[in-house]
């Protein structure tokens, strides 16, 4: 009989140690989940700080009008809207500004529609010309060749006591 | 003396138990005839490993920061000693990571050698094969220069094709709304802990599938893949013939590896690495980026896609691609493995090398895009006893920009075609047409260009012994 028991109290002991495994188990993996989760916390936080800090749009000034002569364009640079302390030089972008009649300005981006790439102002021949991959805007922007899917895009100008200023904008980014 | 060396050599083993960390390399059987066929991956991983070495020499030398990474790259290049050789080194060492790897795939795609039970050493290589892309391309930035930092916008651009995502995607790439102190920081911090994390990671499993599942043994024709025999058979196999990796099978890898370092030793020596471009400044547009060579065809193919479909090409190729690739192992992954009985893989294989080389070879020459720097035609020797007319019509060639796409003899953009002979072409007529109106590459020139100009240019056309000075 008391080897009936004994086998009796093994079983169950038996069972007590594969519940207390399947418990340990699940705590442990349950840890360990935390454990990541906690971890990746300040990776994907720094990851998305150019998200979460604080940035605004500004208008930029770029020259006064008398310096935009009617019917030609000229280039001027700008700097970013609040770029870190640290960026120097890169923070600044070009733009080229054109002024018609009636002191109807428009800025460009000389970011081609197509990839990105600098687009040059041709004087003479009044073309925008790319050089990456040969795309061409006339003077008022409008897809003049090549494969840009349109024209090329504009920042935001306004005229405020006579000082032309831009809206600083994010680099185009060209969408289907 | 000896003896005490011994001894210490000895307790090393015992306590350290590096004979019982190498010994399962000896004791791993493979296929007799893996032979020289099989040394593309191992080549890989050792250009992997030069690329961590030269990566953390680099890392010694180099100021990842906007305002003076630019310099460090001067100093590195011009004044460090050996500095311009370790970054040639890191350089070649990319492109010889980049090629072997292309090679490595060939061949196991040509043998067939992701069917069972390898499937998950194809999917993990093609996960490497991304990661290795995304190094190579971050890479190119942390150069900080004029070309380096375009082409982190031409990328940015790329990804803004993508639908919904594609401007954060964008902005997250770019650390922001435009290029900025912040953009350099990433690219490093990805290039130098992100990336390298997730490959070793991912190399290390892909080398532990090939000791688990063993390296595939060449394939004869008819010799079937079959799921519920293959693994008993490979292991009879290797029992009855198989013989230990090391040393019978590592000595053609360590030779490979040897001459692959020789090449690379010579290249970074008398070639180096790509010459740096100007200082980084988005305000300075005389730049023309140009992305390392392994992404010219890529490059290529953007200038020569139907403007129409471009933009979805952008983001459906690669979808596409990456789709295709990581469900090759389940089109088929039992059968016949050898390439003399799988043709079609054969032709896909061929159209793929021929596709890339083309696009790489225009990709080299530009013809897409206008030269900036063509040299003028001198309106004293293009046309002999020149009238005023042709000599305004020759100014006006200059400077409106024909040349940057237009040949006349040998001086000129390739963009559009030659015209040093149009006049037997093209009527008088046809030439104001197609000017005044331009066409798919062309501009229109009716806004810009007066009656009388108009005119001057084609006479100077029309004219008959057009030559370059």
């Amino acid at each position: 009989m008391s080897c009936d028991c004994e086998e009796q109290n093994t079983t169950d002991s038996n069972i007590e140690a594969v519940n207390r495994r399947s418990f340990l188990t699940k705590i442990t993996i349950a840890i360990g989940g935390f454990i990541g989760t906690v971890l990746a916390f300040p990776l994907i936080t720094a990851m998305l700080d150019p998200v979460t800090r604080k940035k605004d749009t500004s208008w930029r000034n770029v020259g006064g009008l008398i310096d935009f002569e009617e019917g030609k364009t000229k280039m001027v640079s700008f700097e970013n809207a609040s770029p870190y302390k640290w960026s120097g030089e890169i923070a600044y972008s070009a733009a080229y500004v054109r002024r018609e009649e009636n002191n109807k300005l428009t800025a460009f981006s000389v970011n081609c529609a197509h990839l990105g790439c600098p687009v040059r102002w041709e004087e003479k021949p009044e073309l925008f010309m790319c050089p990456c991959h040969g795309g061409v805007y006339y003077k008022d922007g409008s897809r003049a060749a090549g494969p840009p899917p349109r024209g090329l895009h504009t920042y935001p100008i306004r005229i405020v006591n006579n000082q032309v200023e831009i809206e600083t904008q994010a680099i185009p980014i060209t969408n289907i | 003396m000896k003896k005490i060396l011994k001894n210490i050599g000895c307790w090393l083993d015992d306590r350290g138990g590096f004979s019982d960390l190498l010994k399962p390399l000896t004791t791993h059987l493979v296929p007799p005839e893996s032979t020289w066929n099989y040394v593309w991956g191992s080549a890989t991983l050792f250009c992997f490993i030069l690329q961590v070495i030269t990566g953390i020499a680099l890392g010694f030398l180099y100021q990842p920061s906007v305002d003076v990474a630019y310099q460090s790259l001067q100093y590195i290049e011009n004044q460090a000693f050996m500095g311009s050789f370790i970054r040639g080194l890191h350089n070649w060492g990319a492109s010889g990571m980049v090629f072997l790897m292309g090679m490595h795939m060939i061949r196991v795609y040509l043998n067939a050698a992701y069917k069972y039970p390898r499937e998950m050493s194809w999917i993990t290589g093609v996960i490497l094969m991304v990661i290795t892309i995304v190094m190579a391309f971050t890479g190119q930035l942390l150069r900080w220069d004029n070309n380096g930092v375009w082409s982190a916008i031409v990328a940015a651009e790329q990804m803004g094709r993508i639908p919904l995502i594609g401007d954060s995607l964008a902005y997250f790439l770019l650390g922001g709304d435009t290029i900025g102190g912040e953009t350099l920081n990433r690219f490093f911090a990805m290039h130098v802990f992100l990336f390298p994390a997730l490959l070793f990671s991912f190399v290390g499993y892909h080398l532990y599938l090939v000791f688990r599942n063993g390296i595939s043994e060449p394939p004869k024709a008819g010799r079937l893949v079959n799921p519920k025999t293959y693994k008993k058979w490979y292991e009879d196999m290797l029992i009855k013939k198989g013989v230990p990796f090391f040393p019978d099978a590592i000595w053609r890898d360590a030779v490979f590896s040897a001459f692959v370092l020789i090449v690379i030793v010579c290249l970074a020596w008398f070639i180096g690495a790509p010459e740096l471009s100007s200082k980084p400044d988005l305000t300075n547009v005389n730049s023309n980026p140009k992305p390392d060579w392994y992404f010219t065809w890529i490059f290529a193919l953007f200038a020569l896609m139907p403007r129409e479909i471009e933009s979805y090409v952008m983001f459906l190729g690669p979808l596409l691609v990456g789709i295709l690739l990581f469900s090759i192992p389940f089109l088929s992954n039992k059968g016949e493995r050898s390439p003399l009985r799988r043709p079609w893989a054969i032709a896909g294989v061929v159209f793929i090398i021929l596709s890339i080389s083309s696009l790489w070879y225009v990709g080299i020459q530009e013809p897409w895009s206008p030269r900036f720097d063509a040299k003028p035609l001198s309106e004293y020797t293009t046309v002999p006893d020149a009238s005023n007319e042709i000599k305004k019509g020759i100014e006006l060639f200059n400077t409106v920009g024909c040349i940057y796409c237009h040949r006349i003899g040998n001086q000129g953009g390739i963009r559009g075609p030659e015209l040093t002979n149009v006049q037997n072409r093209l009527t008088k007529d046809q030439m104001v047409i197609r000017i005044v109106n331009g066409a798919e590459n062309m501009p229109a020139y009716g806004g810009s260009l007066s009656k009388d100009e108009l005119e001057a240019i084609v006479v100077f056309l029309s004219s008959k012994e057009k030559q370059s000075n």
